[in-house]
């Protein structure tokens, strides 16, 4: 991949280009070395024997899961995918159509695993895992952004994700690890989130938070951290507390739960929502990291979990949480990992519980006001990030997915618009950077693959004015804000849909509150224990400086 | 007997041989292999019923297929339906005997090979002239569709043109196959060519991408019901290091403390 390259113009129709063989060809993302493979139990550099390594664990993956075994069995090329993946249709190159990219892992299976490709492998297109194979691998493999379009349109349901996620695992297994998302999985199981922030520094910048909102609307909304006995643990993507425009949609989880008046917390310890081993494809890993979130609960001892605006952790979550670590319901009577923790929860909520669930959840009730006024500026899109969209659910009926965060942001603004119906819902396009792409030395993949979204905005900011893109995604949000200059858009179009919450809600609750009162008296201990501390080591660099 | 009647009924056993043992055995590997996340795919039903309903419109309507490409839809329809109905209709040469009432109303299903015939070669015609499908094409993926045309067309032509078969013949010689009273086939070219390829496909499905037929209902993200959040889904492997305590937090995070019990083995992984 060239560094410079061109960003064509935005199409007025979304074609289907013509394939450009290699036009996508490089060296892929940065390698992680033995400082980040370590960790995660994966060797630090390529192994002597990886061509035998890879293939043994391409055995044990496909006898693990049923998914890669079928998948890579029942593909009849019959091209229904082709067209479908946001990074071929930016791009042309033929290796991002969803059946080429599962080819270059299928081509290594039939060679190695199938009658055909042992005995006829030109005949069935069996390859073997060389260099060159591995180089392909790598790099376009860390072209998928496991959005799973392809397996909406795929009349066998096969899902390019479940591949992706095997062969970066074979990779990983021979040293062979993407920087990236293996650096940010060890600060996340070791400290706890992606940023590697440890909790004074958590503290502060809550503690900071609070100030700036109390100034800023006169209402003390509190963010607590391990405040044990809270009712709600609130699990939301570590960007949520830095990043623009992430930060806005978390005051506005803040002013919910004021407003609601419930106790909530998080937690120091597992103060991470995203959970990149599901990118990796490591069952391990991802369990790893989701571990924290159990014990985290189970310490605390708080009654509901629940997930901020995060795809991909909202997959996890409602998803593979109840499997990993018990966070969920309806365990088996013998099955004692899972029951410690979900006799703990409350089973009248849905556990784990995502945070717009929650939020549509009052407006139901009218238990929250807005104004909506306060958004009239805005004419509202929203773009379905693809984990929640074909990965989840929300509310529990058919298709909550689509419908409850649309309700959530109907209710608090009075200008909303969707975008052409085959790029949203479950046929949305990615935004360009899920799965582990959103890294700086993928960049070009990750603006030609945002195009098609970027197709669909353009057609409805040139019809309805649209001004306001939203997303309940850290990962979009943090991708939209980069990508959307390129595309001649205002890269402050992209919001939380807590952010919209959080313009219009009114915040009318009296301030003499239970939880406020708790939150108030843990804080003063806390500073009251440091302030000993501190104290106590001041004391003691004193004696020192005497002996000295 | 003649020499060729014994060639093709040892190969009839052969192909069939291979097609029971060989699905069996895949279809046993796929049963076995276990399925430890929850990963359907949107709209995915929240019920078992809403999976059979699910599962149904996408083996007899190919509806994820209509969503993604009409004319593949077609024309992938077409030749599916087509082959269906002639198959239907095929079960009169196995039947030993007069035929059941029910085969009788069949005879009408002849005409499903036009459509049969024809979707391959939209399939075909497709896999030549669209870059990208010509892009993803093995030579297997054009030899097996050939195969099939000159399935269709020899059958068609057997049927609709002058160059009938002795049909007697035909019935005796296949139902003799399946109550192993064996007898003379028929020996014009074109319907010796029909039933060879007949038999190659039989022994072939095992071995290439006809398993999508099997690997459809085994789909995880087609077949499986919405409910993560409701019902703990875990497979064997995943319970038994569970139970190992295999996955812990004690290693990566030192002096933090582990998840269940303090004396756990410190493994790798």
């Amino acid at each position: 991949m060239a560094d410079d390259f061109v960003i064509e113009p935005l199409p007025t129709y979304l074609e289907i280009p013509a394939v450009k063989a290699d036009a996508m060809r490089g060296a892929g993302p940065f390698k992680s070395n033995a400082e980040f493979q370590n960790p995660l139990g994966f060797p630090g550099e390529k192994v002597d024997n990886w061509q035998q390594v890879a293939i043994d664990k391409m055995g044990e993956l496909k006898s693990k899961y049923r998914s890669v075994q079928v998948f890579l069995d029942a593909c009849v090329k019959c091209g229904a995918c082709t067209d479908k993946c946001h990074y071929f249709l930016g791009s042309s190159d033929p290796k991002n159509m969803p059946v080429a990219r599962q080819d270059l892992f299928r081509s290594v299976y039939r060679r190695h695993f199938t009658f055909a490709g042992k005995y006829f492998p030109k005949l069935v297109g069996a390859k073997e895992l060389d260099d060159e194979m591995l180089d392909d691998w790598y790099n376009y493999f860390h072209q998928c952004s496991q959005c799973r379009r392809c397996s909406v349109f795929c009349p066998y349901g096969i899902d390019t994700a479940e591949i992706s996620m095997a062969a970066r695992e074979v990779m990983d297994s021979v040293g062979v690890g993407q920087k990236y998302c293996n650096q940010i999985l060890g600060k996340a199981i070791t400290i706890g989130n992606n940023l590697g922030l440890p909790e004074p520094a958590l503290r502060d910048t809550l503690l900071d938070l609070e100030e700036e909102i109390e100034e800023e609307t006169g209402v003390a909304v509190k963010y607590p951290l391990d405040v044990k006995g809270a009712e709600i643990l609130l699990i939301t993507p570590s960007a949520d507390f830095f990043a623009e425009p992430h930060i806005d949609g978390f005051i506005g989880y803040g002013k919910v739960f004021h407003q609601d008046g419930v106790s909530w917390t998080m937690s120091s310890y597992a103060s991470e929502g995203a959970n990149f081993g599901m990118f990796i494809g490591s069952y391990d890993v991802m369990r790893k990291a989701a571990l924290r979130i159990r014990k985290a609960a189970l310490d605390l001892e708080v009654s509901r979990v629940m997930v901020g605006e995060c795809g991909h952790a909202w997959r996890v979550a409602y998803s593979f949480w109840n499997t990993l670590t018990g966070v969920g319901a309806g365990a088996v009577a013998n099955d004692e990992f899972a029951l410690k923790l979900q006799n703990q929860l409350d089973s009248r909520y849905p556990q784990p519980q995502h945070i717009i669930e929650y939020t549509h959840n009052l407006i139901q009730q009218g238990r929250i006001q807005f104004d909506k006024s306060a958004n009239d500026e805005r004419v509202v899109t929203f773009h379905d990030s693809c984990n929640v969209a074909r990965a989840s659910n929300m509310g529990g009926i058919p298709n909550g997915q689509f419908i409850l965060p649309r309700e959530v942001i109907k209710a608090v603004c009075n200008n909303y618009v969707d975008m052409q119906r085959e790029s949203i819902m479950e046929s949305t396009f990615c935004c360009g950077g899920g799965g582990g792409l959103l890294t700086d030395d993928l960049m070009e993949v990750r603006i030609k693959g945002a195009m098609p979204r970027m197709q669909a905005l353009k057609a409805v900011e040139k019809s309805d004015a649209v001004n306001t893109l939203v997303a309940i995604c850290a990962i979009c949000k943090s991708q939209f804000s980069k990508v959307l200059p390129k595309f001649d858009f205002d890269p402050y179009m992209i919001v939380s849909a807590h952010q919209l919450v959080s313009e219009a809600i009114i915040m009318d609750k009296p301030q003499t509150d239970e939880t406020e009162i708790k939150t108030e008296i843990e804080t003063e201990i806390k500073t009251e224990i440091e302030t000993e501390i501190e104290t106590e080591i001041n004391d003691k660099t004193d004696e020192t400086v005497k002996i000295d | 007997m003649y020499p060729v009647s014994i060639i093709f009924i040892t190969l009839f056993y052969i192909s069939l041989l291979i097609f029971l043992v060989g699905m069996t055995r895949k279809i046993v590997q796929y049963w076995q292999t276990p399925v430890p996340l929850k990963i359907p795919t949107a709209p995915a039903p929240l019920t078992r019923s809403g999976v059979v309903l699910r599962m149904l419109r996408e083996v007899i309507l190919f509806e994820s297929l209509f969503k993604a490409s009409k004319w593949t839809w077609l024309f992938g329809w077409l030749f599916h339906i087509g082959l269906a109905l002639v198959l239907v209709r095929h079960l009169r040469y196995f039947w030993p005997g007069d035929l059941p009432e029910i085969l009788l109303l069949t005879q009408p299903f002849k005409y499903a090979a036009f459509a049969f015939v024809i979707g391959l070669l939209g399939l075909l015609g497709r896999r030549i002239f669209v870059d990208r499908i010509r892009y993803i094409s093995a030579p297997s993926d054009y030899l097996m569709l050939i195969i099939l045309l000159i399935i269709g067309v020899s059958g068609v032509v057997m049927t609709f043109t002058d160059n009938h078969t002795d049909i007697i013949m035909v019935k005796e010689f296949a139902s003799g196959l399946l109550i192993f009273d064996w007898v003379n086939l028929p020996t014009e070219v074109h319907f010796l060519v029909h039933i060879f390829l007949a038999f190659l496909i039989l022994a072939i499905f095992p071995i290439s991408k006809l398993l999508h037929v099997p690997g459809v209902f085994f789909s995880p993200t087609r077949n499986q019901v919405d409910d993560s959040r409701k019902k703990r889904h875990i497979s064997a492997w995943a319970l038994q290091q569970e139970q190992q305590n295999s996955v812990h937090l004690g290693e990566a995070i030192g002096t933090d403390g582990t998840l269940e019990t303090a004396a756990e083995p410190q493994t790798k992984g």
